[in-house]
């Protein structure tokens, strides 16, 4: 039995933010009141912290199988425990593709193993991810896979799409929507306007991005199947999101951490770290993301965590690879850029990167009432930490934020009634 | 105005007063090539590579003759494109290349940024020769010098850009040393080929040739590479010739005496006449000699500078 | 200049060793040494070093022409290509032109200076004339002679020769560059 003690309790699934302890009975929350006594329990001191439901990052690239050099399932979910996340949507684009009762079999085995997180999965669009025909959405559903994304690529056809938002809405699986279309990307590297100009690299537009947010909310619309789209970058994207969401859409949408504290004024030294997809934008598009954040356009927020290698960002800008690493960073920058900031108090901000991507994916996760699974973070709010390549866990180091000074550090990550991360003290990371 | 910088990748980074510190070296290097021995020690016992991903004749000779005038060893290093898709990155080319303990790397390379990206994995200096549409600052040094010595300013001229201005890292490092010594810059080429919000460089955009030429004090031609790019909406040669072409005709409504640039190698017929590229107001094998002066003054202070810092270090 | 900067830092001026008359009967003593040993004009040239050399050497056309009645030319010369220390410690080589604008085959030359000290400054002008040509003769005339040769150089003329600590610099300063006529030993702190 683990208890925390005294700790700033905000679990807005239950309305709460007070100070409260929590008691922790096997993989469950037992008791959460103020002042529990408990001899027998673990006591974690938890004064001046603040508890969370641990978080939900809903848009994770764990890599395996098929590319365990940049990261595997073991060492991407003690990333997440390390930045306080207890469950992770493990995106597609791996070798094989989740695309059929086999491979999501293979994944679950090595999730069972080495899994230091709740992982789940998110099964392919289409076979192979290569937008050429649907994959059997219903035997997805049935090894209980209920998101499915083509992410990293956008599927091309619309007709495919339509198809694929009928069986998602039949079978009550939610589709999570990359949206880029390629044909005005043009294999850009970073963002189109002056900062493409000066860098001489090719452009990505905004407009590559919001055309496909619109035809993809369309195609929803049509179906009455459910939609998110995922790492919204761009003003035009919010406002469409949002436009859709007073019309009764049933979608929903989420950014990534770089996207409200970056632009794409940090790429202008050809830091491949900066390289990632969509590119980072202009000063508008931050405004306008944090603006989408705080009336509720964006829902979640999400790392997108890409590990790549340093053979894959060490070379010539337009030859890195797009993404970066995410998970340990995540809670670190959204306190430093959202909650000092004042664009989200603190339940608002667990609302987005726990309580709502809980929701969306249909998980029983996000909240702290007894009786829950006991995934619960404590978090010093106040600790100031300078990112540094050799402090990563992840495999991989393309951190966007290296050498930025953050606010926020994870203390205690408990997931599944265990602590399964601690931040000070011997041995960090128990194990299976 | 001290030189501290152990590289030089752009013009985009230097402020005035370095720009105007290289082309002052420059013109007492330009000296050094009018004697019958052309040749000073200054880099005695130095190796400078020229390492060139891209076919480029005229930039890698004009480096090779300014090293040897310097009397620096110069090796030339092209990597073949298979093994660059294949092979060796570009950072352990580099690498390598300082293990053999050479002091100066002059990087021509396809894609943008490379320079950048080279001389923060790199204690030796690297010399920016082209990078991809990004910079080429010793050219757009040079041809800044030789519009200083026609003109005798570059503060208050008014110089035009003509042609592919969104593929060219010519045009770039020269709007960006134009504009930083107070130059007055258009730049004029067909919609396509204006890249995107250009005009916060600081200049006037226009399509019309004409108007490109009235009142400029000099037109550089920026040569049209017709056959590089597939994907965007290149105008046919013949149809740029009509629209953009400088020729003696649309010269003769210009500002008399209006100089002429090209950085080579020409088109004839296609961006400029022959007439022109051969008349008085073609300044365009000046330009290659004064070329030599400013590579010179550009190996020697980042030659000069690594030095310090070694000392200081 | 040979193996003098000047720094900004701190310096304390201990002494005077000329003023303007000085300078003035010490350059008329060696434009007459000059003639003396050269039979006069003929076949002589003077090339001053950057920078305080080239004024000197102009200074010295001229108190010869008083003498002669005779032109010689004067050529400028720049040594920093020419030095075995690129960085000059601290200082930033600013590379100032040369002209020579004369053919210095079979002349005799008179290499000016305003101190001579190391001799590097000396050495390196020395490569320098070799690139242009081969003269008959190169003689050597410097203002102040201070003395710790690291080469085995010596002057033909010195208009004042000064025992100095290594710890001291000699400061030339001519009307042209510094808007005086002085020549002074600081010491450095």
């Amino acid at each position: 039995m683990i208890l925390i003690k005294n700790g700033r309790v905000v679990d807005p699934a239950n309305n709460r933010d007070e100070i409260l302890d929590i008691l922790v009975d096997g993989k469950k929350i037992a008791k959460v009141a103020k002042r529990i006594q408990d001899d027998a329990a673990q006591i974690i001191d938890a004064k001046d912290k603040i508890v969370l439901p641990g978080l939900v990052d809903m848009h994770v690239h764990l890599r395996e199988p098929g590319r365990e050099d940049k990261e595997t399932i073991e060492t991407g979910t003690l990333a997440a425990v390390k930045g306080g996340i207890t469950s992770v949507l493990a995106m597609p684009n791996t070798a094989p593709v989740p695309d059929c009762a086999g491979h999501i079999s293979l994944v679950r085995e090595i999730i069972a193993k080495t899994g230091q997180a709740n992982v789940y999965i998110c099964g392919a669009i289409t076979r192979g991810r290569a937008g050429k025909e649907l994959s059997d959405i219903l035997e997805l559903k049935k090894e209980n896979v209920a998101v499915i994304s083509d992410d990293g690529a956008s599927v091309e056809s619309e007709e495919l799409m339509l198809a694929a938002f009928k069986k998602a809405k039949k079978n009550g699986v939610l589709v999570i929507c990359h949206c880029e279309d390629k044909a005005l990307s043009a294999n850009g590297a970073v963002n189109l306007g002056f900062t493409s100009t000066r860098l001489g690299l090719r452009g990505i537009s905004c407009e590559s991005e919001y055309k496909r947010v619109k035809r993809d909310i369309a195609l929803a619309k049509k179906t009455q199947a459910c939609v998110h789209i995922a790492h919204v970058s761009c003003k035009e994207s919010v406002e469409i999101i949002r436009a859709a969401k007073k019309d009764g859409i049933k979608v929903t949408s989420e950014t990534a951490p770089h996207y409200f504290a970056l632009t794409e004024d940090d790429v202008l030294s050809y830091d491949t770290n900066k390289k990632m997809n969509p590119p980072l934008r202009g000063n508008a598009d931050l405004a306008a993301i944090k603006d989408g954040l705080g009336d509720g356009t964006i829902d979640a927020i999400a790392s997108d965590h890409a590990p790549h290698t340093d053979n894959e960002k060490d070379v010539e800008f337009e030859r890195a690879e797009f993404g970066v690493i995410g998970l340990e960073t995540e809670l670190a920058v959204a306190i430093t850029e959202l909650i000092i900031h004042n664009v989200l108090d603190w339940p608002a901000l667990v609302n987005k990167m726990s309580v709502n991507p809980a929701k969306i994916l249909g998980i029983n996760k996000g909240t702290l009432s007894e009786g829950a699974d006991a995934d619960i973070i404590i978090v010093d709010t106040d600790k100031e930490w300078v990112v540094k390549k050799d402090d990563f866990v992840s495999k991989s180091q393309n951190c966007a934020f290296l050498g930025k000074k953050l606010k926020g550090v994870v203390e205690h990550t408990v997931c599944g009634g265990r602590i399964v991360y601690r931040a000070s003290g011997r041995g960090l990371y128990n194990l299976k | 105005m001290p030189w501290v910088r152990k590289d030089l990748l752009g013009l985009e980074d230097l402020s005035k007063e370095e720009i105007e510190l290289i082309l002052s070296t420059a013109e007492s290097f330009k000296e050094v090539s009018t004697r019958e021995i052309k040749k000073v020690p200054a880099l005695r016992g130095k190796t400078v590579v020229n390492l060139f991903y891209e076919p480029s004749t005229r930039t890698r000779v004009s480096f090779e003759v300014a090293a040897k005038r310097l009397s620096a060893d110069v090796i030339n290093i092209v990597p073949h494109e298979s093994s660059v898709k294949k092979g060796e990155t570009l950072i352990d080319t580099g690498r390598n290349i300082q293990a053999l303990k050479a002091d100066i790397v002059v990087l021509r390379h396809f894609a943008s940024g490379s320079a950048d990206i080279l001389s923060r994995h790199l204690d030796i200096s690297v010399v920016n020769a082209g990078d991809g549409w990004h910079e080429h600052p010793t050219q757009a040094l040079l041809d800044i010098f030789t519009l200083k010595e026609k003109l005798g300013r570059v503060s208050g001229i008014n110089v035009s850009i003509v042609g592919d201005i969104a593929h060219s890292r010519v045009a770039r490092s020269n709007i960006w040393g134009l504009i930083k010594l107070g130059a007055e810059v258009t730049i004029c080429a067909p919609k396509l080929l204006i890249p995107c919000e250009i005009e916060k460089m600081g200049v006037k955009v226009t399509q019309s040739i004409d108007e490109a030429l009235i009142g400029a004090d000099a037109v550089n031609v920026l040569r049209m590479q017709f056959e590089r790019d597939s994907d965007s909406a290149f105008p046919q040669q013949l149809e740029y010739f009509k629209n953009f072409g400088i020729t003696e005709g649309r010269l003769k409504k210009a500002k008399k005496g209006i100089i002429v640039m090209h950085p080579g190698p020409i088109n004839r017929g296609i961006e400029i006449e022959s007439a022109v590229a051969d008349g008085i107001n073609s300044v365009i094998l000046e330009q290659v000699t004064n070329g030599i002066a400013v590579r010179m003054a550009v190996l020697f202070l980042v030659a000069q500078a690594q030095e310090k810092i070694a000392f200081s270090g | 200049m040979a193996g003098n900067f000047e720094r900004k830092s701190a310096v304390k001026e201990k002494a005077k060793i000329l003023d303007k008359q000085a300078i003035g009967r010490a350059l008329t003593r060696i434009a007459h040494e000059i003639l003396e040993k050269n039979k006069g004009t003929q076949g002589l040239c003077l090339i001053g070093i950057r920078k305080r050399g080239v004024y000197l050497a102009h200074r010295l056309r001229d108190y010869i022409r008083k003498i002669e009645d005779n032109d010689v030319a004067v050529g400028i010369l720049d040594i920093t290509l020419y030095r075995d220390d690129l960085t000059f410690i601290g200082q930033n080589p600013f590379v100032g032109r040369t002209e020579i604008n004369f053919d210095i085959g079979a002349k005799n030359l008179i290499l000016v200076d305003d101190v001579l000290y190391t001799g590097r400054t000396i050495r390196a002008a020395l490569d320098a004339l070799a690139d242009f040509g081969r003269p008959k003769s190169i003689q050597l005339a410097v203002l102040i002679d201070r003395g710790h040769r690291e080469l085995p150089v010596r002057a033909d003329y010195v208009g004042k020769n000064i025992p100095t600590a290594k710890t001291e610099t000699v400061e030339v300063r001519l009307i042209e560059a510094d808007g005086k006529d002085e020549v002074v030993i600081v010491e450095k702190d």
